[in-house]
Formats: C-alpha cells, sequence, structure tokens
C-alpha cells in the first residue's frame, strides 16, 4: 500500500509546482477550490457572523437592562419602524433574539467550527493535497453566503426579520411576517451547503489519509470533525423536511403544523387546520439537538490537540474518546424530545428521553475527563492557544452540569423556558466552544499565515474575556431558578416575583459591553499579525501532527512531499528520546 | 474489472428483476382493490413494497455486492430513520392525560 | 494536483470516492423522506376518524400505475446503460441513457396532467392535510425526478466527451447518477401505495 500510494504522489507533486497555472485574482482568491483558501473564506465569514450576532445581543441587553428607555442615535439608525424615539419595540426585540440564536448558531459558530478549521485543518492534518471533491467545497461555501445574505436581507423586508425565535415554532412561525419566509430559504441554502461539506469531509477523511495514517493513528481533531460530519449529514434532512413544509404553510396555505380551529386575536385563521404543532417541534428538534453536538466536539477536537501540544504528553485515554464520540454521536439522535417534555408527553415516553439523555451525558464526561485528567504531570506551556483550551474544560464542565436537571423531566419543570436553560447553554457554546475557536485559531494562525500572533495582545484578549463572559451567564442561573422566563423583551420588569434579582440584568449586560471590548486586543492581533507577527517555520510549536510538516502557509497541493505517517498522533516526551517529541512524519530511522 | 461473463449474468437478473417488479406492481394494485381492512391493507402494501424496494436496491443498485463501509452507513441510517418516523407517534400516543 | 481515489479503488476501503460520496448523499435522502413519511403519518392518525380519504377516492390510480411502470423501466434502462459501458458498448449506451431521460419526461408529463386536473377541480394543498402531504411529498419527488434528468441529460449530452479520456471514470459517473436515479425510483415505489392505494 504504500508504495503504490506514495509513488504516484511524488510524481504528482513534482508535477504540481511546473504545471500549476497562474490563476486570475478571482479564481485564486474568490471562487477558488483550495481548501485552504475556503477554510479562510469560511473562518472570515464566520467570525463576522460571530461579530454581528454579537452586535445583536448587545442592543438586547440594552432593552434588559433598562427596559423602555430610549437611545436616541440608535432610534435614529434603526428607524421609526424598530425603535420609535428610540425605545426599542417589543416586536423588534424578538426579531433580535430570533436572529441572534440563528445566526450566532448557523452563520457563525458551525461555519468557523467545521467550514473554517474542518476545511483548512483537515487534509492537512491527513496528508492529503486537498478535499475529495475541491469544487463542491467551493460550492458549499457560497451556498453558505447566499443563505448569509439572505439571512441579512430578511432584516429589510416589510415586518422586519423573523421574530419567533431560532426555534419557528408553529403556528406563530406560519402567521409571521415576510422575514420568516426568508428564514426559511435561508436555512435551505445552509443546510445544502452543509449537506455539500459533510460528504466532502467524510469521503476525505476515509480515502485521502496518508500512507500510514490507520484510523487510530488520526489526530483526535480529525475523529471529531468525521463525528461531526455524520450528525450533519443524517440530522440535518428532516429540519429540510420541515422547512419546506413551513413554507408550504406560509406560501400554500396547506396545515402541516396548523391545527384546527386556532384563532389570532379574535379572528380564525384562514386554514382548514388538521395540522400538529408539535410535528413541527419533533422535526425540529430532531436536528437541533444532534445539532448541539456539531457545535462542541469540533471544540473538542481543537481542545484536544491544543493540550496534547502544550502539556508536552499524550492525550490520555485517546481510544476511549473515540469510542465516546461515536457513541456520543449515535446517542444524540435519540434524545431530542428533551425539549420538549412540557408538550403534554405521557410519563412513558417522558421516561424514554430522560433515560437516553442521561445516559449521553456518560460519554460527554468520558471526553471532558480525558482532556482534564492528560494535564496531569504534564509539562504545561501556557501560550495563549493553551490558555483557552484550559479555560475550555471548567466553562464547558459548568455548561455540562447545568444541563443534567434539564435533562430529568421532573427537575425540568421550574426551569424549562427560563434564563437558566440561556445560561446552560451559553456556557458550553459561549466559554465553551468559542474559546475552543480562540485556541484553534492562535494555534493555528502560524500555519495559515506563517506568522504568530502576539501572546502579549493574546493575554489581554482572554483575560478579561474569561471574566466578563463568566459575568454574562453565571447569573443567568440565578435568575432563572427566580423565575424569569426566557423571550422577556423587559427581562422579567413586569412580573414582581422578579423584582429582586432583576438588578443582574443591569450586571450582566455591563460585562456583555466589557466582553464586546475585550475582543479589541484580538481584532488587532489578529491584522496586525499578519502582516507584522513574528515570523516561523513550518512547525513553530514542536507538534507531531501532519499538518505541520507543510510549509507554513502551505502552497497549493499542501505538501512537497506527500508525507507518511510512522506513528500515532501524540508521540510527545517518549522516554530515551532527545527531543519532547517525535512528529509522525519523520521516519523511524530520523525519528529513533 | 468484470469479465464479459459476468455483465452477461448481471444482465440477465436486472431482466429477471424487472418482469418481477413488473408483477408486484400489479399484484398491489389488484390487492388494492379488494378494499382489505385498513390493517391488513397496509401491512401487505409495505411488504409488498419493501420487496420491490429490496430487488432494486440489492440488484440495480448493486447492494447486495457492496462494501462493508456502505452497509455501515446504511445500516446507521435506516435506524436514525425508524427513530424519526416512530418516536414522534409514540410520544404523540402517550399523552399526560389518558 | 490529482486526488488520489477518484477512479480507482483504495485497497482497504475498496471504493473509490465518487461511490462513497453518492452513497452518503442517499443516507441523506432517505432521511429528508423519511422526514416526510414520518409526518404523512403523523397526519393520519391525526385526522379526526373517517376524514381521511382513502387515495383512490382522490387521486388517479391508473395514471399513477403507468407512471410506476415508466419508473421502474427507467430504473432497468439506467442500470443497462451502465452495463453497456461496461460491456464497452457506447452506442447502447447513448440508447439507455436516451430512454432514461425520454421515461422521465414521460413520468413528469404525467404528474403535469395529475396535477392540472386536481388544481382544475380546486383540490390544493391548503383543502386538506392529505393533499397537503400529497402535494408535497410528490412534489419534492418531482423535483429529484428533474435533478436525476439534468445529470443523465448531462452524461448522455456533454458530459460523455469524458468516455474518450478516462472511460472508467465516465464508466464510475455514470453508475454513481444510476444509483441516485435508481433511489429516485425506489421512493416511488414507497409513495404509490402509501399515498394512492391506502
Amino acid at each position: 500500500m504504500a508504495t503504490t500510494e506514495v509513488a504516484p504522489a511524488h510524481h504528482e507533486a513534482a508535477h504540481a509546482h511546473a504545471e500549476h497555472p497562474h490563476l486570475g485574482f478571482w479564481r485564486q482568491y474568490v471562487f477558488s477550490t483550495d481548501h485552504k483558501v475556503i477554510g479562510i473564506q469560511y473562518a472570515v465569514t464566520g467570525l463576522v457572523f460571530l461579530f454581528f450576532g454579537f452586535c445583536l445581543v448587545m442592543l438586547m441587553r440594552w432593552q434588559l437592562a433598562y427596559p423602555g428607555r430610549a437611545l436616541p442615535w440608535l432610534g435614529w439608525l434603526l428607524g421609526e419602524a424598530r425603535m420609535p424615539g428610540g425605545s426599542m419595540l417589543p416586536e423588534f426585540y424578538n426579531e433580535l433574539g430570533a436572529m441572534h440564536g440563528t445566526i450566532m448558531v448557523f452563520l457563525g459558530v458551525v461555519p468557523l467550527a467545521v467550514g473554517g478549521f474542518g476545511n483548512f485543518v483537515l487534509p492537512l492534518q491527513i496528508g492529503a493535497p486537498d478535499m475529495a471533491f475541491p469544487k463542491i467545497n467551493m460550492a458549499s461555501y457560497w451556498s453558505y453566503f447566499l443563505g448569509g445574505v439572505t439571512m441579512l436581507a430578511s432584516f429589510f423586508v416589510p415586518g422586519g426579520a423573523a421574530q419567533s425565535g431560532w426555534t419557528s415554532y408553529a403556528p406563530l412561525s406560519i402567521i409571521a411576517g415576510q422575514g420568516q419566509t426568508m428564514w426559511l430559504f435561508g436555512m435551505i441554502f445552509l443546510i445544502t451547503s452543509s449537506l455539500l461539506g459533510s460528504i466532502n469531509f467524510i469521503v476525505t477523511t476515509l480515502q485521502l489519509r496518508a500512507a500510514g495514517l490507520t484510523f487510530f493513528r488520526l489526530p483526535f481533531f480529525c475523529w471529531a470533525q468525521l463525528v461531526t460530519s455524520f450528525l450533519l449529514l443524517l440530522a440535518f434532512p428532516p429540519l429540510e423536511a420541515a422547512g419546506i413544509m413551513q413554507l408550504m404553510d406560509r406560501l400554500a396555505g396547506s396545515s402541516f403544523f396548523m391545527p384546527t380551529g386556532l384563532v389570532v386575536s379574535g379572528q380564525q385563521v384562514a386554514y382548514t387546520g388538521g395540522g400538529n404543532p408539535l410535528l413541527w417541534q419533533h422535526l425540529f428538534w430532531f436536528l437541533a439537538h444532534p445539532e448541539v453536538y456539531v457545535l462542541i466536539l469540533p471544540a473538542f477536537g481543537i481542545v484536544a490537540e491544543v493540550i496534547a501540544n502544550n502539556t508536552r504528553k499524550p492525550l490520555f485515554g485517546y481510544k476511549l474518546m473515540v469510542y465516546a464520540l461515536w457513541f456520543l454521536g449515535f446517542m444524540s439522535f435519540i434524545v431530542w424530545a428533551h425539549h420538549m417534555f412540557f408538550t403534554g408527553m405521557g410519563t412513558t415516553m417522558a421516561a424514554f428521553f430522560q433515560t437516553t439523555t442521561m445516559i449521553i451525558s456518560i460519554p460527554s464526561v468520558v471526553l471532558l475527563s480525558s482532556l482534564l485528567i492528560s494535564l496531569w504531570g504534564g509539562s504545561i506551556r501556557f501560550n495563549t492557544p493553551m490558555l483557552f483550551a484550559l479555560a475550555f474544560l471548567p466553562m464547558f464542565g459548568i455548561g455540562g452540569l447545568t444541563g443534567l436537571p434539564l435533562g430529568l423531566s421532573a427537575a425540568d419543570i421550574p426551569l424549562h423556558d427560563t434564563y437558566y436553560v440561556i445560561g446552560h447553554f451559553h456556557y458550553v457554546v459561549a466559554p465553551g466552544t468559542i474559546f475552543a475557536l480562540f485556541a484553534g485559531i492562535y494555534y493555528w494562525f502560524p500555519k495559515a499565515t506563517g506568522r504568530k500572533m502576539s501572546e502579549r495582545l493574546g493575554r489581554l484578549h482572554f483575560w478579561p474575556s474569561l471574566v466578563f463572559i463568566n459575568g454574562i451567564f453565571m447569573p443567568m442561573f440565578i435568575v432563572g431558578m427566580a423565575g424569569v422566563s426566557r423571550r422577556l423583551y423587559d427581562g422579567g420588569a413586569s412580573y414582581d416575583f422578579a423584582k429582586d434579582v432583576l438588578h443582574w440584568n443591569v450586571f450582566m449586560s455591563f460585562s456583555a459591553w466589557g466582553l464586546a471590548i475585550a475582543q479589541i486586543p484580538f481584532i488587532i492581533n489578529f491584522f496586525r499579525s499578519i502582516k507584522h507577527g513574528e515570523k516561523v517555520g513550518d512547525n513553530p510549536w514542536d507538534a507531531t501532527t501532519l499538518e505541520w510538516a507543510a510549509p507554513s502557509p502551505p502552497p497549493h497541493g499542501n505538501f512537497a512531499i506527500t508525507p507518511e505517517a510512522h506513528r500515532g498522533p501524540y508521540e510527545y516526551s517518549v522516554p530515551g528520546h532527545p527531543s519532547d517529541f517525535t512528529p509522525q512524519f519523520v521516519s523511524a530511522q530520523q525519528g529513533s | 474489472m468484470g469479465h464479459h461473463a459476468d455483465i452477461d449474468r448481471q444482465v440477465k437478473t436486472y431482466i429477471l428483476i424487472f418482469v418481477t417488479l413488473m408483477a408486484l406492481t400489479i399484484v398491489t394494485v389488484a390487492i388494492s382493490r379488494l378494499h382489505l381492512p385498513v390493517h391488513l391493507a397496509v401491512a401487505i402494501a409495505l411488504i409488498v413494497a419493501s420487496v420491490k424496494g429490496g430487488l432494486v436496491a440489492s440488484y440495480f443498485m448493486h447492494l447486495i455486492s457492496e462494501r462493508k463501509l456502505i452497509y455501515w452507513v446504511l445500516g446507521f441510517t435506516v435506524a436514525f430513520f425508524f427513530a424519526v418516523l416512530l418516536l414522534p407517534l409514540w410520544t404523540h400516543f402517550d399523552p399526560i392525560l389518558n | 494536483m490529482e486526488i488520489p481515489y477518484t477512479v480507482a479503488e483504495r485497497p482497504d476501503t475498496g471504493l473509490n470516492n465518487g461511490k462513497i460520496g453518492i452513497w452518503l448523499f442517499l443516507a441523506s435522502e432517505v432521511m429528508l423522506f423519511g422526514a416526510l413519511f414520518a409526518s404523512y403519518l403523523m397526519m393520519r392518525i391525526g385526522a379526526a376518524p373517517g376524514t381521511w380519504p382513502r387515495g383512490d377516492s382522490i387521486l388517479n390510480v391508473p395514471l399513477a400505475t403507468v407512471n410506476t411502470v415508466i419508473l421502474i423501466s427507467s430504473s432497468v434502462t439506467m442500470v443497462m446503460a451502465w452495463a453497456s459501458l461496461k460491456r464497452n458498448d457506447f452506442s447502447k449506451f447513448r440508447l439507455f441513457q436516451g430512454f432514461t431521460v425520454l421515461a422521465g419526461f414521460g413520468f413528469l408529463g404525467i404528474k403535469y396532467v395529475e396535477y392540472s386536473t386536481k388544481f382544475h377541480h380546486g383540490l390544493l394543498p391548503s383543502t386538506n392535510t392529505f393533499l397537503a402531504i400529497y402535494f408535497t411529498l410528490t412534489g419534492l419527488h418531482g423535483l429529484h425526478v428533474i435533478g436525476g434528468m439534468v445529470v443523465n441529460g448531462y452524461l448522455w449530452g456533454p458530459g460523455s466527451r469524458l468516455w474518450k479520456t478516462d472511460p472508467e471514470h465516465f464508466t464510475n459517473r455514470v453508475e454513481n447518477s444510476g444509483l441516485f436515479w435508481h433511489f429516485v425510483d425506489l421512493v416511488w415505489i414507497f409513495l404509490f401505495p402509501v399515498l394512492y392505494l391506502l
């Protein structure tokens, strides 16, 4: 196997330099089929959407801290339809809420975590010249882009953007304005992008691994992306079907989700009825639960790489972690109705979903514990990527633990649809995944650009972010347990039982604005380092995985000579070895 | 790949399957004219459809001689197909007030 | 830069990239139509007792039976098109592939007659949930027929140039396109009895 694979690659690689045609600007940087360009496109677009989604919620946090208080300059900017006299309308608050969720999940985190990191790193880590289907890769990015444009454009239609929550529950979403239709079309573009991407990732990982790179020599990052791709492949289509049915209800007047006899504002709606609003919920959550594992798995992958590298030790329990990944992926398809405990479900089905939900926490704990134990006895280097990766651990721990009472149907009763839930899921995604993504950016930036980001600015980014992000989300557990519901545009101000916790709204809002300021060092660092960062070679972190065999940045085709894997992915501190790391790609003679 | 003899044998199989599929189509339409009780009608219709589908998948789509990897992917897919089909149904039939 | 295993099979998986790719895509399609069948079930059990119409009372069974015959036949011609390429018979391929595409037109033509008759009689997706799921299921299926026809047409026409430069690659493309087309037939094999006969 080794000779037949490497020989043609040698031949082709030699050719690659010779026959690589000079592509014009558009084919090289815009409509490129090179996975590295596409990865950067996904990452930059994803970061822009993350920033935009963050701006939306910063606006919401003004309303939550000071309900009804006017911000005249913003009123002038956003117009009378949204903020008359600078004071936010409840409808606009709902738009902000629905679009914040949609944009962060579908346009921000997943494109960055999967489209960005997956595309850029995966082929390099497996020693491949590119993805299996480069043109489909390009199509997947532009489909995502179109979906993003559609979502943004929806803010400007009469009635504004979608405002029925990122969950778009029927029947509210069926009778909502035009923005909801655009949301549905936007989702169709995004789901198409996701489908094309997931097929590409799976085939690439199965087929394009370099010689010697058996499955259990794959970096954990690759395993994480592989399982994530299977989740996307099989979980999204039911949401696409549901989206089509919702479009049918909205545009063709069908009643898939419209119950009989619905009355809105004193009027019978013009639908024949016979439909089932819960059907929407089932199909939505069938996707949306695996989706949350799509949000976290790439983060686990990144953290695993950064921790192994910066402890100078192999990952603890690598094989067990891989099995945990697959078990988690499988279970994620049969837990979804723990989001629906309040829909009139009887005790049998509630018990079923509660049980599967409790079971799924096991592989989660295995993964987190393995990463934690990996630190034991390590020679820890506290560089910026490692700081973010370390912070991920307790932050994800808090997020995961707070999920447990939500998964128990009885304990869920006082917590469902309160701020407690918002606190729980933000802990896993924000100081969880997003911190891991920052770790990844600081870690792989040198590979992509040939320069390191500034450590000083990195710390200036990390520490305030850690403090402020906890300032936003920790009080949510308090506020939630006091009974304040989600999606209240005044943050609970009109409820007497909430009066003792309302002051937390101000605290959380200032934390949010503080978090925004804490990102400034990152933005400066990111752009400045492209031209002025410390120049580095192929392997600035003394890492072991195959991407560090390529030049920084890698040329088209990635490797001058196709690498071969001679050992596992985390051969750090091998006893008797002169240096504290043995890369996968150095041969036995050189590496012994 | 595939000797001429191999392909010839496969082609014979395709013709045989085609005839079978036509016959089963006639069968399924004929049975529907009998207006059987719902449960029986559904069972028979689904069994016939599954046989037809199985033939198309096994022979036209070459699944009967496919690689393990494909079987694994399809296996999980079928499992999740039944999850999305049955779990909402079972939840519907288990309301909190009985 | 060449991507390995585009045509040749990778030894340990025994497959080339396109074959895995198309099966993964079909897996996602199983989930897509699966969700719609699940919705059919939910609509049917949610309907007031006695209100769910028998398929043959509203829909045209004879026309749909003809469509079933057309689609199954086109599945045979599709696999024969691929088999012809394996036998190095390009002109036979052209014949069988051409028939497959024409069969698609036939299927769509009958669908057009069905739909327009319904609309003419005021039977719309908004009329009741049976018709809603009927139009959605057959409509989405119809879109897949169109998609398959576009790809098959391309392979019959301009795409067939690849036969001259890389016959094995071209044969694989025809096989993969065939897999999609058989899947479209497979969905109809279930759609037909479920919607029309029950």
